[in-house]
Order: structure tokens, then sequence, then C-alpha cells
């Protein structure tokens, strides 16, 4: 059995097995003289009670001390006592009731008896006897009663004599005498049968020796119940000195324990409190339990159940206490798992409803993102019908009067049309659907392309400009499509408010901020502050709290004088909110506001290569050799400050071609950012780019003498000088208006000549549209709506096609549809961009694009012109406009197609 | 027959396009495709209208065996298919129909089958019924140009 124990030891705690309380390897075999020998091998449990004899308690004298001097002890004698009295009582109280027994039978005999005699006396005349013996004796009635039986029985025989003859009374006396002798025989069995019984009394055992007995055998019991119960035992004096202990700690010898308290035997954790226990116990006077954890050198961890108790004399005066203790490590080690096992329940069932919350949740914003894409168009579909007939409308012939009305109502049904997509957009943010994508993007780009965008719209005279800090990195993570509508919106809602001066952009690293509560932002995180600041008319203290509110504007004269649906500043707000951040506005009035937006992004590690930087390596590649501000290394734009900016008219007339012309300004910018990946060579300047609308000359003439660039050429177009011979140019396509401004403006080589003539050509002939469609009803539509307008177009069914019709014709204009089979349109477009910059087909081969290679190639190395792509976009989620904007179109039709709004966008592209 | 019911038949026409636009089965951009037809292609409207009808069954009835198919899980291709529909039916102001292959589309882009069926037989539905419409509106049109294409010498 303990064999067994020891093998099991060696298993996990959670067997169901109980191991021994104390080691099995403490302690050497000379201590053990009070602990069960272990058996070598099989022994049955009957041995181990005979062997129970040999256990012996400690301390054999104090123990009879300890049963007569105290409380327990002597009770337990008196117990003892009483039980063996009880016994005794017992036996008494049962013969009594055995006579009580007799007595009834002797009565109900006598009383049969009775009424025999009464029967039959009349029979016999023979006087009564009179007794011989004692009446009283049961015995002797019975007798009596047979003899009478025996004596009616011999009557018969007697009575053939004579009465009162001598042979009668011869007869009768011998009778008797027969009857004597069977008296005395009787009697003389009786003596025998008292004497038999007095001798068994005596056999009876004195009451000592019973006692002893009950003693043994409850010894016996207890040692076979506890020789392996993990439990020990002992005795503590007052001072709390071990006077007595059982199944004591196995390496401890008697003598180590006996006459010493806890603290001298043991060291170690629980110690001290066990002890402290004792004494409380030992004061107050009561039992009790408690749980100790022992932390010994001598048995490591284990834990106890102790109990307790006072031990007094007969005195009633408190001598010591008894002490029982239990070890119950594994019991509390099983506990303490099945709390944390409870525990662990519970939050896994927290996050289990956390989940289902989730998945609820998530199930919800699917709905509203699919009642929201419905919803887009549902409103936006008869709307834009409304506007579009006015449209229609507006073509015909009208009077002056009708003509007003209907602009206004043309203007009118363009506020909702906003006012929808912002509230689609606010929507969007607040039911979750707005979902935040991480790209890597670079900052600085970002600004350019948000004031080269707003530049392109400007009607004003103002100064747009952007400066970004050094620290700022080179490459960031975060949303820039969200980041991108916040600028614009902010710019926008700048220019709107500002009518002299400038508006501008400023981008520095900051400190993480207070409000963060994402306190995993690590080292890799930077918070980037943006201000845009303008020097408009500024926002009064009261209306700053109500700015970022929904549908409000600093005051009711505003909105009447500036429009806009006031829902701008609310979206900017919830998306900076949504990444994080914080926006926040400071503002004197008629000296300019600054909204001032933070937000955390990651760093992007520059030597990461995505789709987005492999293109921008290739333009690197290519353009590296110029030289430009930059190849000093230090990444900077001189301040181009006091603006030409002198003459609004002509501006503002060569305003229907802004657009693309912004878009070429791009150009010799993204040069500049070719240097961006060499971030080491920055000093400690900022910089700076300035977008002006009808701009880039000063920079332009700057750059043409030094570098000779035939890329940057383009900007000096507009400049005010030229812009005569703009306004003149609109007059033919813009395509060709670009060329003419070419060659005006650039040394001449082959390729422009070539353009020159084509441009001629062009004067007189069809622009070349091409569409990018696979829906046949789309096309049919299409095409007949140019065929209304006035002119034809090709058809590809998809971007591949349309790749390869990009590569063999020049095409002043491609519809691009966004949705397509085989190659979409986004990725069609970002293609061709790809070779406008680079000059080859290499990424769309890449991209698994069959480029048929024709000879006549070289024809076309016109890739340094930007060809206007107009997306055609379901106006669905999935589709946005900013997403088409990033891969590099320039503008978008919603679906359906209507004759006005392509009636629109070939005037602004073919004008 | 005798060219008087011209103006009559003009109402009815009238009629039942305010009837079709009224139950939202078409929306403006019919008006747009009307527009379009001119003396230089004067069945426009009709042309299209046919072409979409001959392209919309092809699709409907591959998304149909594309659904009855028992171990069908290429939900992809009837997106495919739905968007094909779904632009065709926008660009001809095919609006109710649009609107249920705009919910087809949701059901299979959840991948969920009794969505994508109850979807398709809707989408049927709707379109036989623009189908029996245009129908009549085509036979109302028809006639009317036969009407007015009657003179009486003066």
């Amino acid at each position: 059995m303990v064999c067994e124990m020891e093998t099991d030891q060696i298993e996990e705690m959670d067997v169901e097995v109980l191991s021994s309380m104390w080691p099995e390897d403490v302690g050497s075999q000379a201590d053990n003289q009070f602990n069960v020998e272990k058996p070598v091998g099989d022994s049955d449990t009957l041995k181990e009670v005979d062997i129970a004899e040999k256990r012996t308690m400690a301390d054999l004298k104090r123990l009879p001390e300890l049963m007569n001097t105290t409380d327990q002890g002597s009770s337990q004698l008196t117990n003892l006592v009483r039980q063996w009295e009880y016994m005794q009582d017992h036996a008494v109280r049962l013969l009594r009731e055995e006579l009580k027994i007799l007595t009834r039978q002797r009565e109900e005999a006598e009383a049969k008896e009775l009424k025999i005699i009464e029967e039959h006396n009349f029979e016999t005349e023979e006087p009564e006897n009179v007794p011989v013996l004692d009446e009283t004796s049961h015995l002797f009635r019975r007798f009596r009663q047979k003899k009478r039986d025996e004596l009616v029985d011999s009557k018969r025989v007697v009575i053939d004599e004579e009465f009162d003859t001598v042979a009668y009374w011869k007869q009768k006396a011998l009778s008797l005498e027969k009857m004597l002798e069977a008296s005395t025989e009787r009697e003389r069995r009786l003596i025998e049968k008292l004497n038999e019984s007095l001798k068994t009394m005596e056999s009876h055992s004195a009451p000592v020796e019973e006692l002893t007995q009950n003693l043994n055998r409850a010894e016996g019991f207890l040692h076979f119940i506890l020789q392996n119960a993990p439990i020990v035992m002992g005795h503590q004096d007052k001072d709390l000195r071990y006077l007595f202990i059982y199944n004591k700690f196995p390496s401890l010898r008697e003598q180590d324990i006996l006459g010493k308290t806890d603290v001298e035997i043991f060291h170690g954790g629980g110690v001290k409190e066990s002890e402290d226990f004792k004494r409380e116990v030992l004061e107050m006077g009561k039992a009790s339990k408690r749980e100790i954890t022992f932390e010994t050198e001598l048995f490591g961890s284990k834990t106890f159940l102790i109990y307790v108790e006072p031990v007094y004399n007969k005195a009633r005066e408190k001598i010591g206490i008894n002490y029982m203790g239990m070890e119950v490590t594994d019991q509390v080690r099983k506990r303490e798992k099945m709390a944390k096992l409870r525990e662990d329940n519970a939050v896994r069932k927290a996050m289990e409803s956390e989940l289902t919350k989730t998945i609820h949740i998530t199930e919800e914003t699917m709905r509203a993102k699919q009642m929201l894409a419905t919803m887009s168009h549902e409103i936006r579909s008869p709307l834009s019908g409304v506007v579009g007939m006015a449209e229609i409308l507006s073509t015909t012939k009208l009077d002056k009067e009708q003509r007003q009305l209907l602009n206004v109502m043309i203007s009118s049904g363009d506020l909702v049309l906003q006012l929808i997509n912002d509230i689609l957009d606010l929507s969007k943010v607040e039911s979750g659907v707005m979902k935040l994508e991480a790209t890597k993007f670079r900052p600085r780009e970002v600004v350019k392309h948000v004031l080269q965008t707003a530049a392109a719209s400007l009607k004003k005279d103002l100064t747009l400009e952007g400066n970004i800090a050094d620290e700022v990195p080179i490459l960031v993570v975060g949303d820039v499509l969200r980041i991108r509508q916040i600028l614009t919106n902010l710019i926008s809602n700048a220019i709107k408010f500002t009518h002299q001066g400038k508006v501008g952009i400023k981008l520095k690293v900051v400190s993480e901020p207070s409000f963060a509560t994402d306190k995993e932002q690590n080292e890799t995180s930077v918070w980037i502050c943006c201000d845009v600041y303008d020097t408009g008319i500024g926002i009064p203290e009261n209306a700053l709290p109500c700015l970022f509110k929904k549908y409000m504007q600093a005051s009711a004269d505003h909105a009447r004088k500036y429009g806009g649906t006031g829902l701008g500043l609310a979206i900017c707000k919830q998306l900076v909110e949504l990444m994080g951040g914080q926006l926040t506005v400071t503002s004197q009035v008629n000296s300019g506001s600054t909204f001032t937006f933070v937000l955390p992004y990651k760093v992007a590690t520059s030597d990461d290569h995505s789709d987005d930087q492999d293109e921008f390596s290739d333009m690197v590649d290519h353009h590296q050799p110029e030289p430009d501000d930059t190849t000093e290394g230090h990444f900077q734009f001189k301040p181009l400050l006091g603006s030409i900016y002198s003459n609004g008219g002509p501006v503002i007339s060569s305003n229907s071609f802004l657009p693309h012309k912004a878009m070429l300004t791009t150009t010799p910018l993204k040069l500049n950012n070719g240097f961006v990946a060499t971030p080491s060579n920055n000093t400690g300047q900022s910089e700076t780019v300035q977008v002006e609308n009808g701009g880039y000359m000063d920079e332009s003439r700057q750059n043409c003498p030094e570098s000779g660039n035939q890329y940057v050429n383009g900007n000096g177009r507009c400049s005010s000088k030229e812009s005569e011979s703009c306004s003149s140019s609109q007059a033919s396509s813009e395509g060709g208006g670009v060329l003419e401004m070419e060659s005006e403006l650039t040394v001449s080589s082959l390729r422009e000549e070539e353009k020159t003539e084509t441009e001629l050509k062009e004067t007189s002939k069809q622009p070349k549209i091409l569409l990018v469609e696979d829906n046949k009803i789309n096309i049919m539509v299409a095409k007949s709506m140019m065929k209304q307008l006035g002119y034809t177009m090709d058809i590809a069914n998809n971007g591949v096609e349309a790749i390869n019709a990009v590569k063999d014709t020049s095409y002043d204009l491609v519809l691009m549809d966004v949705c397509m089979p085989v190659m979409d349109g986004l990725k069609a477009t970002r293609l061709i961009r790809s070779y406008e910059e680079s000059g080859n087909w290499e990424a769309a081969i890449e991209a698994g694009v069959d480029i048929k290679t024709s000879e006549n190639d070289q024809a076309f190395v016109r890739s340094t012109d930007r060809l206007p792509i107009v997306a055609m976009t379901a106006n669905t989620l999935a589709e946005s406009s900013e997403e088409c904007y990033v891969n590099g179109m320039d503008s978008f039709i919603s679906k359906p197609v209507t004759l006005q709004k392509l009636k629109e966008c070939l005037q602004q592209y073919l004008q | 027959m005798l060219g008087l019911g011209v103006d009559r038949l003009q109402a009815d026409i009238n009629r039942l396009l305010t009837s079709l636009f009224h139950q939202g089965v078409l929306d403006e951009q019919f008006l747009q495709l009307q527009q379009l037809q001119d003396d230089t292609s004067p069945t426009f409207v009709y042309d299209v209208i046919n072409i979409y009808f001959d392209e919309s069954e092809k699709l409907l009835r591959s998304l149909r065996l594309l659904l009855m198919d028992r171990e069908f899980s290429d939900y992809k291709k009837i997106g495919l298919h739905l968007n094909q529909l779904v632009g065709s039916s926008s660009s001809i102001g095919a609006r109710r129909v649009r609107n249920v292959c705009v919910a087809f589309r949701s059901a299979s882009e959840l991948n969920n089958r009794p969505g994508c069926l109850r979807g398709l037989e809707v989408v049927e539905h709707e379109y036989h019924y623009l189908k029996n419409m245009m129908h009549e509106l085509f036979q109302l049109e028809q006639q009317r140009l036969l009407a007015a294409g009657v003179r009486y010498p003066m």
C-alpha cells in the first residue's frame, strides 16, 4: 500500500491518490520507532491492524498524567465507567422484564387450576391436602398441579378397596410414600440447578477487565485509522511546548520536538502564524480551525488545516492546547485551480458575449452599409434626374428670366447633391462603415497634391503654401484617403473664407499629446501636427463652440454669403477622431483662422517596397540625372514670396482648363518627390511648397536655364504674359493648346515639330476619345450620346484592351469604367500613368498585360503628356471618387451617364 | 387606322410611361434614352432595349444555371453577371430591375444561397414585367407611328 503510494507520488497531484503527508524518503529508519514500518511488498490491511499494537504513543509517561490531570482525561475514564454501568443496568432491566413475564404466566396457571378444582370438587370427597411446601414457589405450584393429576389417576386404581379398611389405608400410605420420594427427587434436582446457576454467576467477568478490553479495541481502531492519515496530532502546554505528538515529521526525533515550541523546531513562513493562532486559541478559550501554509526548509511548501482546542484541568484552568493538523496542500491547490478555472471561464464567457456583441454590431454595420449603398443611389439618382433635366432645359431656347430661374434651380440642385454626399460621408463615419486603411504615403506629397488640386479650382488672388518640417518622416502609414479628405476640406474651407493673403498647410512632428489614450503607441509611431491656416475673415469667439457641430455655420449671415452645407468641419472632426487624433481651431476675426489637427502615424520603413514606391523609384531612375533645386540633396523649395499675381482677369478666363494644367504642374513636383527617398540629405531647412494659381513660372524660369528640363515647360504657359495666347488657344483642344505652348516655349525638337503638325491637323479634326467599358448597353448609350454631342469614339472592352489602345493611338481623353472583367479601370489607369512617368510599359508587362510591340513605338514617346482619364463609377461604396483620384484619374462621372454629365466632361477636357 | 387615333395613342403612351415612372419601373435615364433618338437613329430606343433584353436574357439564363447547380459556389461569377445587369439596367433606366439586382448582388456578396435564389426570382419577375411593359409601349409606339404616317391630301 505504501509502496503504491510511493510510485503514485511521482505522478501528478491531480491523480486521485493521496500522497503521504510527509515525504517518504525523509528520516532514517532509526528514527522511525513511532511510525509504521514500511512493509515491503504486499501487506494486507489486517496485518497492519496487528502491528497497530506495536505503535506507541510518544511520551508514555506524560500521557497517563495528562489523562489524569485534564478534564478530558478524567471525563474519558468516567465515560468508560458510565458505559459499563449502563451495560449492567441494561442486563438488570432485561432480567426484570423476564421475571415479569414469568409472574404473569404463573398467575394465568393459577387461574386455570382454580377452575379445574371447581369442576372436580363435587366428584371427590377427598379433603384438600394440606400443602407441604410453601405456596409462593412457582415450581411447587406446578408440582402440586401435577401431583393432583397423578392423584386422580391413582385414585381410580386405589379406590377398589373399601373405605376406611386397613387395606385402604395401607394402599394410601404406600402411594403417599411414592409421591414423597418423587418430591424429594425434584427437590434435589432443583438444588443442583441452583448450584449450577450460582457457578455461572461467579464466572461473569469483572468490569475492569471489560473496560481494559474496550480501551484496547479503541486504541487499535484509532491506530488503524490514523497510521496513514495525513494528520498530525499533538498536545502543547501553556507555553506552547510540545508534550505529546503523533505522526510527527519523520526526520525529527522525539527529543527534537518534545519540550519545544513550533518556533524552536521549524523556520520559515507560516510557523509564526500557527504559533500566534495557537496562542490566540489559548487566550480565547475557544476551539477553532485555520488554514496555514507552511514554507519551511524541512518539508517545503505545505498547507495544513489546523484545529486547535484549549485543554482545561479539573479546576477549569487552561493547561495547554490540543492540536490537530491535516495536510490539505492538494486540496488547496485544487481549490485554487478551480477558482482559477472558474475565473477563466467567467472571462471567456465575457469575451464570448463581447464577441457575439461584436458580431451583432458587424452584422448591423453590414446592413447599414448595404442600406447606405442603396440609399446613396436612391437619393442621388432622382435628384440627378432633376438636375440633369434642368440642365438639358437650360440648353433650350429660354428668355433671360427663365434662364435665371433655371440657374437657381440647377445650383440649388447641386447644393442638395453636395449635401447628400456630405451626409453620406458623415453617416458612413457614424455607422462605423468607414474603415480606416493603413497605407504608406508621403506626407509631403499629399500636401502638395491637395494644394495643387485647390489651386486648380482657385478663383481668387491667393497664395497657397505648404511647409513641412524636416523631422516629418518621409514615409508614414495612415489612411491617406481620409487625410486627403480632411486636408481638402479644410483647405477649401479656408479658401472659401479668405479673400486675400494666403492659405497654407504646415506639418510638424509633436510629442505625444495628452489626449492620446492608446498607450500602445510605441516609438515607431509619430504624432504629426498639421496646421491649416488662412488670412481670412476669421471666426468670432462665440461661434467657436458650435463650429464642429453638424449643419452649423458661424452665423446665418455667413451661410447666406458663402453657402455650403455646414457639414464639412463636422466630417473632418469625425474623421480625425476616428483616426485617434484631435481637431482644434484658433481664430481671430479679420486676421485669419488656423485649424490644427494632430494625428498618430506609424513610421514606415523606407526600404519596404510597395507598388507605389516602385512607381516612384522608376521615376527617380528616370529623372535623376536632371539637375534641380533638390540636387543639392537638401530637399527644399525656395519659398516664392511676393506673388506675381497681379492680374486676376486672364486667370479667370483660363479657368476652364485649369484642372488639366494642375496636373501638368505635378511633374516638376514629382521630380522633387524623387529625392524624398534620400532623407539623410535634409538640412535644417524646412520644405515649402508653393502652388499658385497660374503660377510656377518663376520657378520654371529658374529651372529652365539651368536644367533645360523639358518637363517643366508646361508650367510657364499660363503666366500673365502668355495668358493672351492661352485664352486664344482655348478654341482648340486642350492637348493642342498645350502643345502649342510647348512649341513656343521650348527649344524645338523633332518630336515637338511632329506634335505641332498633329496639333495643326487637330484643329480641323475630331478629338480622339477612348471609351473603356464592358457593358454593351452602356457602350451603345454612350456612343449615341457622343454622337449627339458631335463626337465619335473608340471602344475598349477592358483594361488590357485599353492599355493596348492607348499604346497604339494617342487619345485626348479616356472614359474609363471602374468595374470591369480582366483588368479593372483603376489598375489600367495606374499602368497608363506609370507609362507616362517612365516612358515604358514595363509595369504593364509585369502586371501580365500582353503588350504588342509595334514598330512605330518610337513615335509615341509623348509619354510626358498627361492623358486625361475620367472614371465612370457606379457610385457605390466600393468605387469611391477618392480612390479614382489616388489611382491617377483626373475626374469621374457617376453612372448612369447622362448627356449633361458627358457634355460637361468633354467641355472640361477637350475645349 | 385612319390616322385619327394619333393623339389618343400618344396619350396612351404618355399614360403608360407615367404609370411606369410612377411605379418606379423606369427612371429618368429612360428619358435620356428617348432624347438620344433622333432622325439619324429613329429606332434607337427600340434597338437598345432589344439588345438589353437579349443580353439580360443570356445573363439570367446563366445565373439560373449557376444557381441551380447543387455544388455551386462561384459567387464571384454571379457578382460579375449581376454587375453587368445592374450596369445595363441603370443605363436604360430600368430602375426596379436595377434595384432588385443590387439586392441580389448583396446576397451573393454574403454567399447567401437562399437569398440568391429569392433574388433571382424577384429579378426574373421584374424583368418579365419590364419586358411586357416595354412590349406594350413599343406596340403603341408602332401604332402611333403608323397613325402618324397617314397623310390626307388637303
